[in-house]
């Protein structure tokens, strides 16, 4: 009985303390130290939300850089990717219809290496993230449907090597080119 | 691979075996009871605690009361969790106005939590109130987390005092471990986390209308301060469904990084303080390096997998279930430490991983989860089967096997044994059980042997309190939250009241002094030893599903086949 007591005791203090206590703590923090990160790196336009900087959006149109395939087609609620294992039959099928559709799309040549990340889903089906050579491979479609002269092109290719982002540290991750910043970037150049 | 790959993997290694000696070092003089830099900060709160619990820390307890203790505590953090989830409608912090879960999903979800699984069956984001997340299952992080060290450090005493029956104090051992290990560092990580970009909010969710006129609603919540220990204390539960691939859990490599290095930071640490407490750090450098070889080996051949190229995709990076961000060295890294470790957080879709690299995984939790291993759970894991060797290894000698001094005789191998059968039943009955019936085939997303991988890994991932999984198989079904919440129970409890009656019959034991005839166990000799026989229990066990499952599918996969 008295260690039913105690049990009941001590649970209820680690509930107060590491379920509320901790938790409010670092929102405390977080809210002082880092206010946008914390309430989700959103990006304002014409004073209206329109995204999360680190949530991908669905770009299918003509005029914008497409972003990787998802399983969830860009709909948080809830993430996740196709769970598709490399011998089950719909992937197979999945990536060639994805190559077919980037060449067309981007009026590439037939023999042209596609980036991987534009054929396979990515695992949260929200990664905002492709390669910059995945970028690169659809500048001159998005130049031709907006219509672009010369030094607008390169404006757009200068903003691709400006949001490019090496490896954090020169060292941690990948290269990559948050697409959703950059079909911003896109938008504004006129 | 790139010279970057390699560069970031010895980073990775260097900093976990530099600061192994660090943590473990200042973990052993909190277990100890001895002086440390953060008494002074958070001394009061232990005293605190002591006070409104009214016990008295001194005390100590018999492995009876100790495991007694311990299972009373579980059992109300099980009750509280699942209720609160049945519940969750009526409670507050409900800003997305989630309904009541069922009653099967939130079996399964309290008894993950509580046996430091964190198996998700549900998906955080449109299944759990921030109630639910906060003060269910971010307390069972902690103190699931110090529930496990806890079992080590009575086990430790057991090893290390001689003819007692007195094993320590239970509250005492988790209010300890909470306080000065895992809270600090949650607290610090948590706002490094938010500094990356993790979400730190109460806000509802926010619906934004895109670049390209469509309606997105995006998830926020707590989450740093969850992820935070979910890394640190090998629980591995994400707050959103794609766990740590989700932008929000893990959003840039530096993060990511830190994440991984804490999946293993704690286990890989407390060999040092296990063997600054048992008298002798070589005794945990030994420990520390046969997990490691395993730990390398796994790591190798998962990457060699990931990076070979296969008839039905040629030579194409295979990104599938993984993030831009992160990259494949990156993806396979974390699935080798998270298998290893007992984490179970993800970082990548481990149901699209290659069949080699599943198998790598799967291998991992089918081994007893003792490469590293859970917080506590992989040290008292792997001491099973340290006693299993110098057992063997006395019979093949015929001198009565001694570890530490202590004579191994037969109560403590028939225990050892048992710790070992638990989750291995678990893992092969219900897996077969899965794969005969309909309600277990129905929730398959892959056909051919790539489904029986799944229903393979989802137990075995049960039976060793991981909680990751081949995400594909829709496991929110009634057979499987009770199967999947049974298979964590066995694994959990199987094996901590064996390894707690082990420690209470070597407490009572004298320790023999070292002689020339002493079978040493801090060499190469035994580490090839240790690693042998817990290769052959596990290869014996696991070999012929293996075969059916990822063996075959990789044969197939080489042969271009698909289903």
């Amino acid at each position: 009985m008295k260690t039913l007591i105690v049990s009941l005791k001590i649970f209820l203090f680690f509930t107060v303390l590491t379920g509320i206590v901790y938790p409010l703590l670092v929102t405390g923090i977080a809210h002082v130290a880092f206010p946008a990160k914390a309430n989700g790196s959103l990006i304002l336009r014409d004073n209206k939300i329109i995204g999360s900087e680190l949530i991908g959006q669905q770009f299918d149109s003509t005029i914008y850089f497409t972003s990787r395939p998802s399983a969830v087609s860009y709909n948080p609620l809830p993430s996740g990717g196709s769970n598709y294992g490399l011998t089950n039959i719909k992937l197979k099928n999945l990536v060639s219809e994805r190559r077919h559709q980037f060449i067309a799309f981007n009026q590439l040549d037939s023999l042209t290496e596609i980036p991987s990340e534009m054929l396979f889903a990515s695992a949260s089906g929200l990664d905002p993230h492709i390669s910059p050579k995945a970028a690169l491979l659809q500048l001159e479609r998005v130049v031709k449907t907006r219509h672009f002269d010369e030094s607008k092109k390169q404006q757009l290719l200068n903003s691709i090597n400006e949001l490019s982002e090496p490896p954090q540290l020169s060292l941690l991750g990948e290269h990559r080119i948050n697409v959703l910043l950059l079909n911003l970037k896109l938008d504004e150049i006129k | 691979m790139t010279s970057q790959d390699f560069i970031q993997i010895l980073l990775f290694f260097a900093l976990l075996i530099g600061l192994t000696p660090a943590i473990g070092n200042y973990m052993s003089k909190v277990f100890l009871g001895q002086k440390h830099f953060m008494l002074p900060v958070f001394g009061w709160l232990e005293e605190l605690t002591y006070k409104f619990i009214g016990v008295n820390p001194e005390e100590e307890t018999n492995w009876k009361l100790y495991t007694f203790s311990l299972l009373q505590f579980n059992l109300i953090g099980f009750v509280f969790v699942f209720l609160i989830q049945l519940f969750q409608g009526y409670l507050p912090l409900n800003p997305a106005n989630l309904p009541n879960v069922s009653w099967h999903s939130a079996f399964n979800t309290a008894v993950s939590f509580v046996t430091n699984t964190n198996w998700q069956g549900y998906s955080g984001e449109t299944t759990l109130s921030y109630f639910v997340q906060m003060m269910g299952l971010t307390v069972q992080n902690f103190v699931s987390a110090a529930t496990g060290i806890a079992v080590l450090i009575a086990l430790i005493k057991g090893l290390s005092r001689k003819t007692t029956d007195q094993l320590g104090n239970f509250w005492a051992d988790i209010t300890r471990s909470t306080l000065y290990v895992l809270l600090p560092l949650s607290i610090i990580f948590a706002v490094v986390l938010v500094g990356q970009g993790v979400v730190q909010n109460f806000k509802t969710y926010e619906t934004v209308q895109t670049l390209q006129g469509a309606t997105q609603v995006i998830p926020m919540g707590p989450a740093a301060s969850q992820i935070a220990i979910k890394q640190i204390g090998t629980n591995g539960g994400g707050f959103f469904n794609a766990n740590s691939a989700h932008p929000f859990e893990n959003p840039t490599p530096i993060s990511n990084f830190l994440e991984m290095l804490f999946i293993l930071l704690i286990p890989a640490a407390l060999t040092y303080t296990y063997g600054k407490m048992v008298g002798s750090t070589r005794q945990g450098w030994t420990i520390f390096t046969a997990m490691m070889i395993l730990l390398i080996i796994g790591l190798s051949i998962s990457l060699y997998a990931e990076y070979s190229t296969n008839p039905i995709f040629g030579n194409l990076h295979l990104m599938e279930g993984k993030e831009t961000r992160f990259g494949i060295t990156n993806s396979v890294l974390w699935s080798t430490a998270t298998s290893a470790a007992s984490n179970g957080s993800v970082n990548a879709m481990h149901d699209s991983l290659s069949a080699l690299s599943g198998m790598v995984a799967m291998i991992n939790l089918m081994l007893g989860e003792i490469i590293f291993g859970g917080v506590g759970a992989g040290l008292y894991g792997i001491v099973i089967f340290i006693i299993l060797t110098v057992f063997i290894a006395g019979l093949m000698v015929g001198r009565t096997p001694e570890y530490l001094g202590k004579k191994i005789q037969k109560f403590e191998v028939q225990m050892a044994m048992i710790a070992v059968l638990a989750p291995n039943i678990v893992i092969l009955l219900f897996a077969a059980w899965a794969s005969v019936t309909a309600s277990g085939l129905s929730s398959l997303n892959n056909a051919g042997p790539h489904g029986l991988s799944e229903i393979l890994y989802a137990y075995a991932s049960a039976a060793g309190n991981n909680g990751s999984a081949f995400a594909g198989l829709n496991a929110n079904t009634v057979f499987y939250n009770l199967t999947i919440g049974i298979g964590m129970l066995i694994g959990r409890f199987g094996i901590i009241i064996p390894v707690m009656a082990i420690a209470g019959s070597m407490a009572q034991k004298k320790i023999t002094p070292t002689s020339a005839g002493t079978f040493h166990t801090d060499n190469w000799l035994f580490i090839g030893l240790l690693i042998g026989v817990i290769l052959i229990v596990g290869g014996l066990t696991h070999f012929p599903a293996l075969a059916l499952g990822p063996i075959a599918e990789h044969l197939l996969m080489k042969n271009g086949i698909t289903f």
